[in-house]
């Protein structure tokens, strides 16, 4: 078994697109959650709207890459109101059933054959930066190896928008929420009603952070859709029970957090996923094919969640005064 | 317990029922299997054939691409099934039908639901996921016969029938979230454990009634297990409820995937899966498995609703939702009272999910998580945390998604329930049912 091999693919991960990606929504829904407390069970619409936003932006309206990029995060505000308005007002689990079934109608929309045409149904939509997003790279064209680190030049013209994007987020989000707004939203965390007493209002203050954080969730798909083709499959449930468990990984109620556990859960979860299979073809695993080896991977995950949530909630880098639990 | 006879009657009654069922259901005991064709390869093309809905053996197709060295061809099996199995996804094949291989007096029509097949040649592209089903239905096309009264019928009679079977798992859904405040994102898992588990009953030689039964059983002693293992000391180390919804969500994830590794990707049928529909009146045709599925979800809903209104226990878990610490204070041992809705919730998804696998038709590892939004907009709708409310909001549900077919398309079904829900949540967010209390 060529564990070398596993190892420097699974360090490969810490600068894949698909962990900015993920990083960019698990730090939305640090703001959903660690910060305002909402339970936003929905994250995979807002990615799937940031990533159809830049597809179908440039394939059907053929805007250029960097106007499309815009439909995503637009979208993402627009769907952040129709689903505050009725649920903000109510209790916190009713939430997280609005969102997880408006997420799961949204996949529905995109996935139907009724709007085929735009959405690509099943298949999904391809092509759209060949000639746009990709076209604009400036780094001239070859191979380009760090240790571990390798890819050709739109690799890296993918991790280095990737990157930046997130780094942009980063800094937004670190001054939110060390604003006086970011103290009332951990205030209406803690306790909604002394808030209220204070005159603030509760409601327009959860559907800020809900739209902000949603926005953040669509640029996380934009990076998925700069990187590869559009698929319904892509933004299913499970997606955003791995968001989760990313973010209570790192620490609900921190900026840093959701990134370190970003990285931490997609290297992980990479590294068994290769890892398993390996053993399965050297026959380490009781006779497992390697098809059902990489499906530990996701069993794992499960048990990982169930396991952070029961004994460290406040995650690896979380205060425990930061409870975000406590209702 | 004061009439401890009643009860007894009572089982004995529905254990012949069931018995009676099982025993018609093994006259049906017939396994299916596709007749495959390059099956080593990794990607694959595969349908069935049918004539006027009756399933056609026999009938030779064969599959040409550029991705492939030589056409391969496949006579479908018995009922009507055949898979080829192809090298390359996101390519082009071209199937072809050998008319001269069909039945006299069958010709090739197209169906609104599926690919289009209008020829005997069909092109096809295997896409990204690497699989592509495609059905050639022969014969007649009656669709534009039926009178919108007539569809509207049989949708409703369907719609009752999926209604019934989402009430058996949303009223056990709506139990746990009374009695211990849990959205128990797992109850998914449990529908799915009571169809596994029969499956792998019948699977070791059972008879089907006794699979059956036994599959019920297992999901009852899975439920006490979970309660045991982990709800139990979750709930003594005082865990908040935002905490236990996201461990049922990783005991989901956990759970859902164990399913996969055991059973794998594949839907597996029950025996009985495939019974001839009957015509009964107008376009109204039910097959022996839908009449058994309505009669078995009532008669257990019966027992269901006069264990919780008159017996002890039962009136102990209502008034435990009611106001738990009142219960605890005047006697009420929670915990066991608690194990107990654990035990009857899973025993009912357990058959639910049974009932759930001939509706579909099919096992899946994953076939609860189809129905579990589903559940959810149902409890929500009568109201969480109430039982009847459960019963009221699954109808509803099933109703509705069955009859929204007639006027939107079929794969955006369940989109018109889940509308259904935010939109009930804007206007009576306690549901039909519920008091405005428990929103909070």
């Amino acid at each position: 078994m060529d564990f070398l091999g596993v190892l420097n693919s699974t360090i490969g991960f810490v600068l894949d697109p698909v962990t900015f990606a993920f990083s960019l929504a698990a730090l939305g829904l640090a703001l959903h959650f660690g910060f305002a407390g909402l339970l936003n069970m929905g994250m995979a619409a807002f990615m799937a709207l940031g990533a159809y936003g830049y597809a179908i932006g440039i394939l059907t309206f053929g805007l250029p890459w960097y106007l499309a990029a815009l439909l995503g995060p637009l979208a993402a505000v627009i769907f952040a109101i129709i689903l505050g308005v009725p649920t903000l007002r109510l209790r916190g689990d009713y939430l997280a059933i609005v969102t997880i079934a408006a997420a799961e109608i949204m996949r529905l929309l995109f996935l139907t054959t009724t709007f085929g045409p735009v959405t690509g149904s099943a298949d999904g939509l391809s092509g759209h930066n060949s000639a746009t997003f990709w076209a604009a790279n400036p780094i001239a064209e070859g191979q380009y190896d760090f240790g571990p680190f390798r890819g050709t030049e739109l690799d890296w013209w993918v991790r280095l928008v990737g990157f930046g994007i997130l780094c942009v987020a980063v800094v937004v989000v670190w001054l939110l929420v060390n604003s006086p707004w970011g103290r009332v939203l951990k205030g209406i965390r803690e306790d909604e009603d002394a808030l209220r007493s204070l005159g603030k209002n509760v409601f327009a203050f959860k559907m800020q952070a809900l739209i902000i954080g949603g926005i953040l969730g669509s640029l996380g798909g934009l990076v998925l859709a700069m990187g590869q083709n559009v698929n319904p499959n892509q933004y299913v449930t499970s997606i955003t029970f791995y968001i989760w468990t990313a973010l209570l990984l790192g620490g609900a109620a921190t900026v840093f957090g959701p990134l370190a556990g970003s990285i931490i859960f997609w290297t992980i979860q990479a590294f068994i996923g290769l890892l398993m299979p390996a053993l399965a073809s050297e026959g380490l695993l009781f006779g497992l094919s390697s098809i059902q080896a990489a499906q530990i991977k996701f069993i794992l995950v499960g048990l990982a969640l169930v396991l952070i949530v029961v004994f460290r909630p406040q995650g690896i880098f979380g205060n425990k005064k930061e409870l975000t639990f406590v209702k | 317990m004061v009439n401890a006879s009643k009860p007894a009657a009572r089982l004995i009654k529905l254990s012949a029922v069931l018995f009676a069922v099982g025993l018609w259901f093994s006259l049906f005991a017939s396994p299916v299997a596709a007749e495959t064709t390059n099956g080593e390869l990794p990607f694959s093309i595969s349908g069935t054939v049918s004539d006027s809905g009756t399933p056609l053996g026999g009938v030779k197709l064969s599959v040409t691409g550029e991705t492939m060295t030589a056409p391969a061809s496949v006579l479908t099996s018995a009922d009507g099934t055949w898979l080829v199995g192809v090298p390359e996804k996101n390519a082009d094949y071209v199937i072809n039908l050998d008319v001269s291989s069909l039945p006299a007096g069958s010709s090739i029509v197209d169906d609104p639901d599926t690919v289009l097949v209008e020829s005997e040649k069909v092109n096809v592209r295997v896409g990204p996921g690497g699989r592509v089903a495609l059905n050639f239905f022969l014969g007649e096309v009656e669709r534009n016969t039926t009178s919108f009264f007539d569809q509207l019928v049989a949708r409703l009679i369907n719609g009752l029938n999926f209604g019934l079977m989402l009430a058996l798992a949303a009223i056990g859904l709506s139990l746990i979230y009374g009695t211990t405040g849990i959205s128990n994102f797992a109850h998914a898992e449990m529908v799915t454990f009571g169809a596994i588990s029969s499956l792998i009953l019948v699977g070791i030689g059972l008879p089907l009634w006794l699979a059956l039964i036994g599959a019920v059983v297992l999901s009852a002693l899975f439920g006490w297990g979970m309660d045991s293992v982990l709800w139990a000391p979750l709930r003594r180390r005082n865990t908040g409820l935002v905490q236990l919804m996201i461990v049922s969500i990783g005991l989901s994830l956990a759970v859902r995937y164990t399913y996969q590794l055991f059973i794998g990707g594949n839907t597996e049928q029950l025996p009985g899966a495939d019974t001839p529909k009957l015509q009964l009146f107008g376009s109204v045709s039910l097959s022996w498995i839908d009449v058994a599925s309505m009669i078995l979800s009532i008669s257990l809903i019966a027992v269901f609703a006069w264990w919780l209104l008159r017996t002890r226990i039962g009136k102990a878990t209502r008034a435990i939702s009611d106001n738990p610490s009142l219960a605890a204070a005047s006697g009420i041992n929670v915990d066991a009272v608690v194990r107990v809705v654990w035990i009857v919730g899973s025993a009912l998804a357990g058959f639910s999910g049974i009932l759930w696998a001939y509706f579909r038709p099919g096992i899946r590892w994953d076939m609860g998580g189809q129905i579990l939004l589903l559940m959810f907009a149902a409890v929500t709708l009568g109201g969480l945390g109430t039982a009847w409310g459960a019963l009221a909001g699954s109808i509803i549900v099933g109703l509705l998604v069955e009859t929204s077919t007639l006027f939107i398309p079929s794969d955006l079904k369940y989109v018109g329930a889940l509308v259904i829900l935010i939109v009930i949540l804007l206007f009576r967010p306690q549901g039909i049912l519920g008091r405005k209390e428990r929103i909070g």
